[in-house]
């Protein structure tokens, strides 16, 4: 017994660590399906009721005060995430591919300008980067959403450590083959780097469909509100909230980036931890 | 390091970094030079002309008890939000890791925090804290603790660094299970042999060995709390009450976007600039480290 004791503890703490983690979400999960005025009364119950998720169906096709339908924003959510994370890809493998099986003049240059991307976030050229998009008429575009999102030095990064490590015989065997390089590329390359593009796309996924100040600067027109913009909006609105509506379109935009998460969950730590340092 | 087997050839390389170089300079570079050419230059009341000021935008700016207090302000918020996510994280990391049942199931209901947008958490967090409807937020006025994070600047600070940590946390636990998960268990079996036990154990062996993991997630969880964090926070109150959670990101995007004050809002980027670089330098020696190790 006096062994037994001590295991138990660690289990107790992470178990309340995740309660503690799972509460805002069980909150909003409970509280989606409550009325809204019993919400704003501060009555909002742990216990969700079976007779209220039809807000679900509500928030999709009517919105809430403050935004639009939400499977609209829900539809452009996931079309820049999955524009930005293939996109991020297609640029960077093709990128990092060139630097490291190529020598060519100024290849360092460029992958110095490429990697100077890092120290340079959204937030620190916001203006700037503002008036370029203007000047090039992206104001408002889908285009404008995501293309500038679309360089990427860690994906870069992230390949060129992966090209670096394939062995040298496995070249070597492909050129035997008579393999030119966009075959080796297409055919041994990207096969072998399988879990590394996978372990990227969750991560660029989740990057795209979390972005919001840059949304908030470049998409004013409601049509491109993404689902972020659109719950931070109905917040906002400073009288007549409809809380049950917000909860349930927070649920809502968790989902997908959640789950991109979980299911992929093992590719994705394996990528993140082993590639990204 | 570089490859040892290589393709011929240059035009093909140079036509498939092509793309990439074009964005970077369109969407990243020329941005950036603009940023800091207009943060030496000033435009007249009607923005019909501009001059060169030299340096008298980053004179302003460093003259003003405004901007001083928003420097010392972030500098408390990122400390908060990077300390309290590092800890909880090293904590469960460190329970999960002993041989206990369930850890695979342990990781997963703790990574999950990680896809939650930035923004989200604010939203979360208000509803959990919101002084009316929030479960939290209500009890505490119930129970005579005057809770209005809209009111009240400490408690709204509060509110933002514990929904910007609450995020944190699970990227930070991945790499402290990671890092704890790589220690060989022969060291610290042979602690143990050696009569080390529980604390101590984990402050002379565990910890040394897990310092560039340390090292590393200090950087990024700097980074994050300093430049990521601006949807929390913006969401939680628009940096109110006052500029009680006015960060740094926050007044570049408030002076640059709604006050449209250019020069100062490009001095602001550049003096931001500045601070990814030095982040960015101190990663890159601690990964030198790490690499010589």
């Amino acid at each position: 017994m006096r062994r037994r004791m001590p295991a138990l503890i660690p289990h107790a703490v992470l178990i309340l660590a995740i309660l503690l983690f799972a509460l805002p979400i069980w909150i909003a999960v409970a509280g989606s399906t409550q009325d809204s005025a019993a919400i704003a009364r501060g009555e909002v119950s742990l216990v969700p009721s079976l007779s209220g998720l039809g807000v679900y169906r509500d928030v999709l096709v009517n919105g809430s005060a403050g935004a639009g339908p939400v499977w609209r924003s829900l539809l452009v959510s996931a079309a820049m995430a999955l524009a930005i994370a293939f996109g991020k890809i297609a640029l960077s493998l093709p990128s990092a591919y060139a630097v490291t099986f190529f020598r060519f003049p100024f290849r360092m240059t460029a992958f110095w300008l490429i990697f100077l991307t890092l120290m340079l976030p959204v937030e620190v050229r916001l203006i700037p980067t503002f008036q370029v998009m203007s000047s090039l008429d992206l104001i408002n575009s889908f285009t404008g959403l995501t293309i500038p999102l679309v360089a990427s030095a860690t994906a870069t990064l992230l390949f060129r450590q992966t090209f670096l490590a394939v062995p040298d015989e496995l070249v070597e065997a492909a050129r035997m083959d008579g393999a030119g390089p966009l075959r080796f590329l297409r055919d041994i390359l990207i096969p072998v780097s399988g879990a590394n593009i996978a372990a990227l796309f969750v991560i660029l996924f989740v990057y795209g469909w979390n972005q919001y100040l840059w949304p908030l600067l470049v998409a004013t027109d409601p049509k491109l509100d993404t689902v972020v913009i659109s719950i931070v909006k109905m917040v906002g609105v400073d009288t007549a909230t409809e809380w049950n509506k917000v909860m349930a379109t927070a649920v809502l935009a968790l989902i997908p980036p959640v789950a991109v998460v979980l299911v992929m969950q093992r590719w994705f730590v394996k990528g993140l931890t082993e590639g990204d340092k | 390091m570089e490859r040892r087997t290589l393709f011929p050839g240059r035009v093909l390389p140079a036509l498939l970094i092509l793309p990439q170089l074009v964005l970077t300079g369109v969407f990243f570079l020329w941005p950036a030079l603009q940023a800091i050419t207009s943060s030496l230059e000033r435009e007249d009341a009607f923005g019909t002309s501009t001059e060169f000021v030299g340096l008298d935008n980053f004179a302003d700016l460093f003259g003003d008890p405004l901007y001083l207090a928003a420097i010392g302000r972030t500098l408390v918020f990122c400390a908060c939000v990077t300390a309290i996510a590092m800890g909880v994280a090293l904590v469960l990391a460190v329970l999960a890791d002993t041989e206990i049942r369930g850890r695979a199931f342990y990781r997963t209901m703790l990574i999950w925090p990680y896809a939650v947008a930035p923004a989200m958490a604010a939203v979360l967090w208000v509803l959990m804290f919101h002084p009316q409807i929030g479960l939290v937020g209500a009890w505490l006025n119930r129970i005579g603790i005057a809770w209005d994070y809209k009111l009240d600047g400490t408690q709204a600070m509060a509110l933002v660094v514990l929904a910007a940590a609450w995020k944190q946390v699970s990227y930070n636990f991945i790499f402290f299970l990671a890092g704890l998960q790589a220690i060989p268990k022969t060291i610290i079996e042979a602690a143990r042999i050696d009569g080390a036990r529980g604390v101590r154990r984990f402050r002379t062996i565990v910890l040394p060995l897990l310092m560039p993991t340390v090292y590393f997630l200090l950087v990024v969880d700097l980074v994050y709390a300093a430049f990521d964090t601006f949807a929390t926070v913006y969401a939680v109150n628009g940096g109110g009450p006052g500029q009680s959670t006015q960060t740094l990101v926050l007044k570049v995007y408030l002076d640059g976007v709604v006050n449209a004050n250019v020069g100062s809002s490009s001095a602001q980027s550049v003096v931001l600039m500045a601070g990814v670089i030095v982040l960015c330098a101190l990663q890159f020696r601690f990964l030198g480290r790490k690499a010589a190790t």
